[in-house]
C-alpha cells in the first residue's frame, strides 16, 4: 500500500531549483532510500515534505494533501523526521525526549500533569531502541549513535506514519550501522521509512527500493539491483564521486 | 547481545531481538549517573548534596526537596523574619519579596524558556498602577473627596477609565488578566513571527521604554513623573498600623510561597519539560507537531502575570508607584537578581533577588555609590564566569555525571546563536534551507559518505 | 507647517543615526549587542567638556574633542571586547547583560568624577544662531549635525566597499570560518569593527553636547532609540540604518503636532514593533530567514 505519494515535487531558492519535479511513492512495509550525489535535492525533498521549505506539486498520505502545512500540522498528521546532525533535547534525559514525542496524541491539558509513570508507547520505543538501560540519563551524554537511535525512537512513539530519516548512520560504526538497518527493518511493519543516505553499502544491505536523484530530478527508480545497473546512474556517480562509484561496480 | 554476532551483510529477520551495541557503555555511563545518597556520604557532603537537590540546577528538585524548600523559605519569611525583624526591616523585606516574585516569573521565561524578559517593568507597573488606582478611588472615598488629592490639585476630575478600578474585585481581576492579555498578544504576534532571542530582548526593552514615557505623559490622569502615593488605607486597613502592615508583610511573602509552589508544578510538569525542550531546539519542537509560539507564549504570560502580581503588592507594602519604579533600568535590575541566583533553577530566582535586594539597600545606606559598582561586577562576572548563577557552583560539586550536560553551559537558558542572523545550522534547519540566496551552499548537500 | 516639521523629523533622525550607526557596526555587522555603547555616548559627551575645559576656546575644543572622543570611545571599545565580549561571542544575550554591568560602571564613575548634574558645553559662536530653511529657522548646530552624520556615514559606507578592512569585515560577516582560512584574521578584524563602532559613538557623544546637557545618564536615554533603529532598519545594513533613523525622526515630528512629545514617542515605538510583526528582519536584509 502507498503511504507517501510524492507527485511532482518543486523547490525554488530564488533563481535556483534545487528540486525539480521529483514523484515518487513510498510504501508501507518498505524502507526506501533517497540516494544522489551531493546537491540532487534529496535533503531538500524531506525539508518540502516535512514543510520546513515551500514547495508546489503535490504529496499525499492516506488522500491527504500535506504541501502547504506547517511543519507542526504536517507532524500532527503523521510525517516524522530525523536530522543530518541529531537533535535531541540534551539537557532533558531519553524518557523525557520520548514523553515529549508522545505529546502529539495527548490533550493540552495533559501538559499540566507531571509525566508519572512510563508510558507503554515509550516503554516500547525504548525497548525497540535498546535505550532502556539509558533511559534517565541525559541526551546530551549519549554518543552520537544513541543520539540518533533516540530520535529514531521519538519518531515511534510520535507513531509517525511516515519516517523520514536524514542521513541516520553518517558518522557511526560498521556495527552500529547495522543496528541502525536492523533497527528500520523492525519498525517498518505498517509505516514508510525513507532514507536519505550517502553510504552505499548500507544502501545495498537495507534498501527496499531506491530513488536516484540527480539535479533535482527522479534519475532512475528500482530495486537496489535495478538502480545499479541503471547505466545513468553509473555515469552520474562516474562524473562526481570516485568512491561511490567504485563501490557500485563493485556490488 | 553483541551487534558483530549478526555479521555485516545478513538480512535482519523481523523478530531479531534489539540488538544495540550501547550496552556496555550503558551501564558504564549508567553508574557513572548515579546521584549519591546522603546515607554513603560524610556529612559535609550530604549536606552539600541535599543543598544541591534544593537548588536543583537544571533539573527541578523532586516532590520531597521542592517541599522542603518551600517549608524552609516558609519558616524563613513567615516565621523568624516576623520575630526577628523590626518592623521597618520587615516592611522592607517585604519590598524585597515583591522583587522576588517578579524574579520567580523571570527564572519560568528566561531561564526555562530562553525568553530574556527585559521588559517585566511593563507588567510590575501594570499591576502596581491597577492597584494603586484603586488605593487612591478608596483613600478619596474615605475623606469624602471627589477625586484623589492630585486630581483635585490639576482641577481635573476622575477619568472614565479610572472608574472600574473602584470595585475591588475588578481592580484584582486586572492585576491578574490585564498583563496576561498584553502578554497574549504580544507574544503570540512576536514568537510566530519566530522573533527571538535578542531581537525579543530589545524589543521587552522598547516596550518598557515606551511604557515609562507614557506614564510621564500623563500628568492629570497619573500624577506623571511623580507617580501614585501618600495611600492611607489597604481594603479599608489603616497603612499607619503597624499590624496592618505586618498583615500585608506576611499576604505577600505567602503569595510569594504560592507562586513559587506554582512554579515548581510547572517546571515539573510535561509543560515546564516541553519549556525546556522549545528552549534548546525550538525548530526540532516544531516536528513534534507542537507550536512553539504557543508554548513560549503561556510562559511569557505566567511570568507577566508574576509580575504583576509583585506591582500589586508592591503598591501598599512601600506606598508609591512612579514611572521610576519601572523604566528600562528597574526592569534590568529584576533580572539580575534572577541571574546571580541562577535562573533555570526553582529557588535561584528567589534567593538572587532577595539577596540582590538586600544587599542593595544595606549597601545604599552606608555607601551609596559603591552598590553601583558592585552591582554592575557581579552582573559582569557572574554572566561571564558563572552564567547558571550561585546555584550552579553546588551543582559543580556534583560527581560527574560526564558529558556536556554537566556543566550545563546551556542551562543559561541560551539558545546561543541560534537566534542570531548569521547562524547557519540551526537544529531542524538544513543549509540550504538557510540560505535560501545562495545556490552555491545549495549544492553542498550532505558529508560524503 | 509640513516642511517645518519634516526639517525638526530630519534633525531628530540625524541625532539617532549618529547614535545608531556605531551600532551598525558592532550589533549589526558583528551580532554584539553591547548595552554599554550608550555609556560609550555619554563618555565621548564628557570627552567634550574635558576638552573644553582644558583649551577653553569652544571652536577649537570642538574640533579638537571630535577626533580625541573617536579615539576615546573606540579604545574604551576594544578594552571591552578585548576583555569581555570576545570570550562571549556564542552567547548574545549574556552578553547584553554583561555589557549592561559594564554601562552600570561606567555611568557611576562618570557620576562620582563629574558629579550627578548634568553639566554643559558651550556651543562655538559659528554654530550659534539659525538660519531660514524653507520658511522653518533651524539652528547652524542642527545643521551642522547633520553634515557631520553625512560626513559619517559616507565615510563608513567608502570604508566598508572601497577599502581592504571594509572588504575584511564583509567576508568575517558572510562567513567567519571560510575568512579564517583565507587567512584573515578574524581577531584584528573583530577587533578594528568594535574600534570603529565604539568610536562612532564617542563623536556622536560629542555631538549631543551641541543640543543639550551632559549627564551620566545620557547614554540611557539613547540606547534603546539606537537599538530600534537597528533592527529596523535590517541587520547588517548601514543603508537600513539611514532610512530607519530619518523616518523614525520625522515619525516623531509629525505625530508630536496632533498630541505630546511623550505620546509620539510612545506612538512611534508601537509603530516600530507593529512594523516588525510585519518584517522582522527589518527594511533589507540579505537573508530572508534571518530571524526564522
Amino acid at each position: 500500500m502507498t503511504a507517501l505519494s510524492i507527485r511532482d515535487l518543486r523547490v525554488r531558492f530564488g533563481a535556483f531549483t534545487a528540486v525539480g519535479g521529483v514523484s515518487f511513492d513510498a510504501a508501507d512495509d518498505e524502507v526506501h532510500f533517497l540516494i544522489g550525489p551531493n546537491g540532487a535535492g534529496k535533503t531538500t525533498c524531506v525539508d518540502a515534505i516535512t514543510g520546513l521549505v515551500r514547495g508546489s506539486g503535490s504529496v499525499t498520505m492516506g488522500g491527504t494533501e500535506l504541501l502547504g502545512r506547517s511543519v507542526q500540522a504536517t507532524a500532527r498528521r503523521g510525517v516524522g523526521r530525523t536530522f543530518q546532525t541529531a537533535s535531541v533535547f540534551e539537557q532533558l534525559t531519553v524518557v523525557q525526549n520520548l514523553d515529549i514525542a508522545a505529546g502529539l496524541h495527548r490533550r493540552w491539558p495533559a501538559l499540566l500533569g507531571m509525566r508519572r509513570s512510563v508510558e507503554p508507547r515509550v516503554e516500547q520505543a525504548l525497548r525497540d531502541t535498546g535505550l532502556t538501560e539509558l533511559q534517565d540519563a541525559a541526551a546530551g551524554t549519549l554518543s552520537h549513535g544513541q543520539k540518533q537511535w533516540l530520535e529514531i525512537g521519538m519518531l515511534l512513539v510520535q507513531d509517525a506514519q511516515a519516517l523520514m530519516l536524514d542521513e541516520p548512520v553518517a558518522g557511526m560504526s560498521h556495527d552500529e550501522r547495522v543496528a541502525t538497518g536492523e533497527l528500520l527493518h523492525r519498525v517498518k511493519r505498517g509505516r514508510a521509512v525513507v532514507v536519505v543516505e550517502h553510504d552505499m553499502e548500507f544502501m545495498r544491505t537495507f534498501a527496499s527500493r531506491v530513488t536516484v536523484l540527480h539535479q533535482g530530478q527522479v534519475l532512475s527508480q528500482g530495486s537496489v539491483t535495478e538502480v545499479q545497473e541503471d547505466p545513468r546512474v553509473q555515469e552520474v556517480y562516474l562524473g562526481t564521486a570516485a568512491q561511490p562509484e567504485e563501490e557500485l561496480v563493485h556490488a | 547481545m553483541s551487534i558483530t554476532a549478526t555479521g555485516g551483510t545478513s538480512r535482519p529477520t523481523p523478530d531479531a531481538a534489539p540488538r544495540t551495541p550501547q550496552r556496555a557503555s550503558a551501564s558504564a555511563r549508567g553508574t557513572g549517573r548515579t546521584l549519591p545518597t546522603g546515607k554513603a556520604l560524610p556529612t559535609g557532603k550530604a549536606l552539600l548534596a541535599g543543598l544541591r537537590r534544593l537548588t536543583g540546577g537544571p533539573e527541578v528538585p523532586g516532590p520531597r526537596h521542592a517541599m522542603i524548600g518551600l517549608g524552609l523559605l516558609a519558616l524563613g519569611l513567615l516565621v523568624l523574619a516576623p520575630m526577628l525583624l523590626t518592623d521597618f526591616r520587615l516592611n522592607q523585606l517585604g519590598r524585597f519579596i515583591c522583587y522576588a516574585i517578579v524574579a520567580v516569573g523571570i527564572g519560568l521565561a528566561w531561564g526555562r524558556g530562553g525568553m530574556l524578559t527585559l521588559g517585566q517593568g511593563v507588567f510590575f507597573g501594570l499591576g502596581a498602577y491597577a492597584m494603586a488606582m484603586h488605593m487612591q478611588l478608596a483613600d478619596a472615598e474615605l475623606q469624602g473627596l471627589a477625586a484623589p488629592q492630585f486630581m483635585l490639585t490639576f482641577g481635573a476630575d476622575v477619568p472614565w477609565w479610572w472608574e472600574p478600578f473602584r470595585s475591588g474585585l475588578f481592580t484584582v481581576a486586572a492585576i491578574l488578566l490585564l498583563p496576561a492579555v498584553v502578554a497574549v498578544v504580544l507574544g503570540l504576534s512576536v514568537f510566530t513571527r519566530r522573533v527571538k532571542g535578542a531581537y525579543f530582548a530589545i524589543l521587552n526593552q522598547a516596550m518598557v521604554f515606551a511604557f515609562a514615557v507614557l506614564l510621564v505623559g500623563q500628568q492629570a490622569t497619573l500624577n506623571g513623573s511623580n507617580g501614585l502615593s501618600g495611600f492611607q488605607s489597604f481594603l479599608g486597613f489603616s497603612l499607619y498600623d503597624p499590624a496592618n502592615r505586618r498583615a500585608i508583610y506576611l499576604l505577600a511573602a505567602a503569595v510569594l510561597i504560592l507562586l513559587v509552589a506554582i512554579a515548581w508544578w510547572m517546571m515539573r510538569s510535561r509543560f515546564g519539560e516541553l519549556l525546556v525542550a522549545t528552549r534548546d531546539a525550538e525548530e526540532r519542537v516544531r516536528f513534534l507537531g507542537y507550536n512553539p509560539a504557543l508554548i513560549k507564549t503561556a510562559a511569557f504570560a505566567t511570568a507577566a502575570v508574576m509580575a504583576s502580581i509583585g506591582g500589586a503588592l508592591f503598591v501598599p507594602l512601600v506606598g508609591i508607584i512612579s514611572p521610576a519604579e519601572i523604566g528600562v533600568v528597574p526592569s534590568i535590575a529584576f533580572v539580575i537578581g534572577v541571574a546571580i541566583g541562577g535562573r533555570a533553577t526553582l529557588f535561584g530566582p528567589v534567593i538572587g533577588a532577595l539577596a540582590v535586594a538586600w544587599a542593595e539597600s544595606s549597601l545604599a545606606e552606608t555607601f551609596p555609590s559603591g552598590w553601583s559598582y558592585l552591582q554592575g561586577l557581579l552582573l559582569v562576572l557572574v554572566i561571564a564566569i558563572l552564567p547558571g548563577g550561585v546555584a550552579s557552583i553546588l551543582t559543580r560539586f556534583r560527581p560527574r555525571d560526564g558529558g556536556p550536560g554537566s556543566d550545563h553551559p546551556h542551562d543559561s537558558g541560551q539558545p546561543d546563536l541560534r537566534d542570531l542572523p548569521d547562524q547557519p545550522d540551526q537544529p531542524g534547519h538544513s543549509d540550504r534551507a538557510d540560505h535560501p540566496t545562495q545556490p552555491d551552499l545549495t549544492v553542498q548537500e550532505g558529508d560524503r559518505p | 507647517m509640513i516642511l517645518s516639521q519634516l526639517v525638526a523629523g530630519v534633525s531628530v533622525g540625524s541625532i539617532l543615526l549618529l547614535a545608531a550607526v556605531g551600532l551598525a557596526l558592532t550589533f549589526g555587522q558583528m551580532g554584539v549587542i553591547n548595552m554599554a555603547h550608550g555609556e560609550f555616548i555619554m563618555v565621548g559627551a564628557y570627552t567634550a567638556y574635558v576638552v573644553q575645559s582644558v583649551l577653553g576656546h569652544a571652536g577649537i575644543s570642538l574640533l579638537v574633542a571630535i577626533p580625541t572622543a573617536f579615539l576615546v570611545g573606540g579604545l574604551l571599545g576594544v578594552l571591552l571586547e578585548q576583555l569581555l565580549i570576545r570570550h562571549m561571542y556564542h552567547r548574545p544575550l549574556d552578553t547584553l547583560l554583561a555589557t549592561f554591568g559594564v554601562g552600570i560602571i561606567l555611568q557611576q564613575l562618570a557620576r562620582d568624577v563629574f558629579g550627578a548634574p548634568a553639566v554643559d558645553v558651550r556651543t562655538p559662536s559659528w554654530l550659534q544662531g539659525s538660519v531660514e530653511i524653507l520658511g522653518t529657522a533651524v539652528p547652524t548646530s542642527r545643521i551642522f549635525i547633520l553634515g557631520l552624520v553625512v560626513a559619517v556615514v559616507a565615510g563608513l559606507s567608502l570604508l566598508m566597499t572601497h577599502t581592504a578592512l571594509g572588504r575584511r569585515i564583509r567576508a568575517v560577516v558572510l562567513n567567519r570560518n571560510l575568512a579564517e582560512t583565507s587567512g584573515i584574521s578574524t581577531r584584528s578584524t573583530d577587533r578594528l569593527t568594535f574600534f570603529i563602532g565604539s568610536g562612532l559613538a564617542g563623536v556622536a557623544g560629542v555631538t549631543i553636547t551641541l543640543i543639550g546637557s551632559t549627564s551620566p545618564t545620557l547614554g540611557t536615554s539613547y540606547i534603546v532609540d539606537a537599538f530600534l533603529v537597528v533592527v529596523a532598519g535590517g541587520i547588517g545594513r548601514i543603508k537600513g540604518a539611514v532610512i530607519a533613523a530619518f523616518s523614525l525622526g520625522i515619525l516623531q515630528a509629525f505625530i508630536e503636532v496632533g498630541t505630546t512629545a511623550s505620546i509620539a514617542k510612545f506612538l512611534v515605538l508601537v509603530i516600530v514593533v507593529a512594523f516588525l510583526q510585519i518584517r522582522p528582519q527589518g527594511l533589507f536584509s540579505v537573508r530572508t530567514r534571518s530571524l526564522a
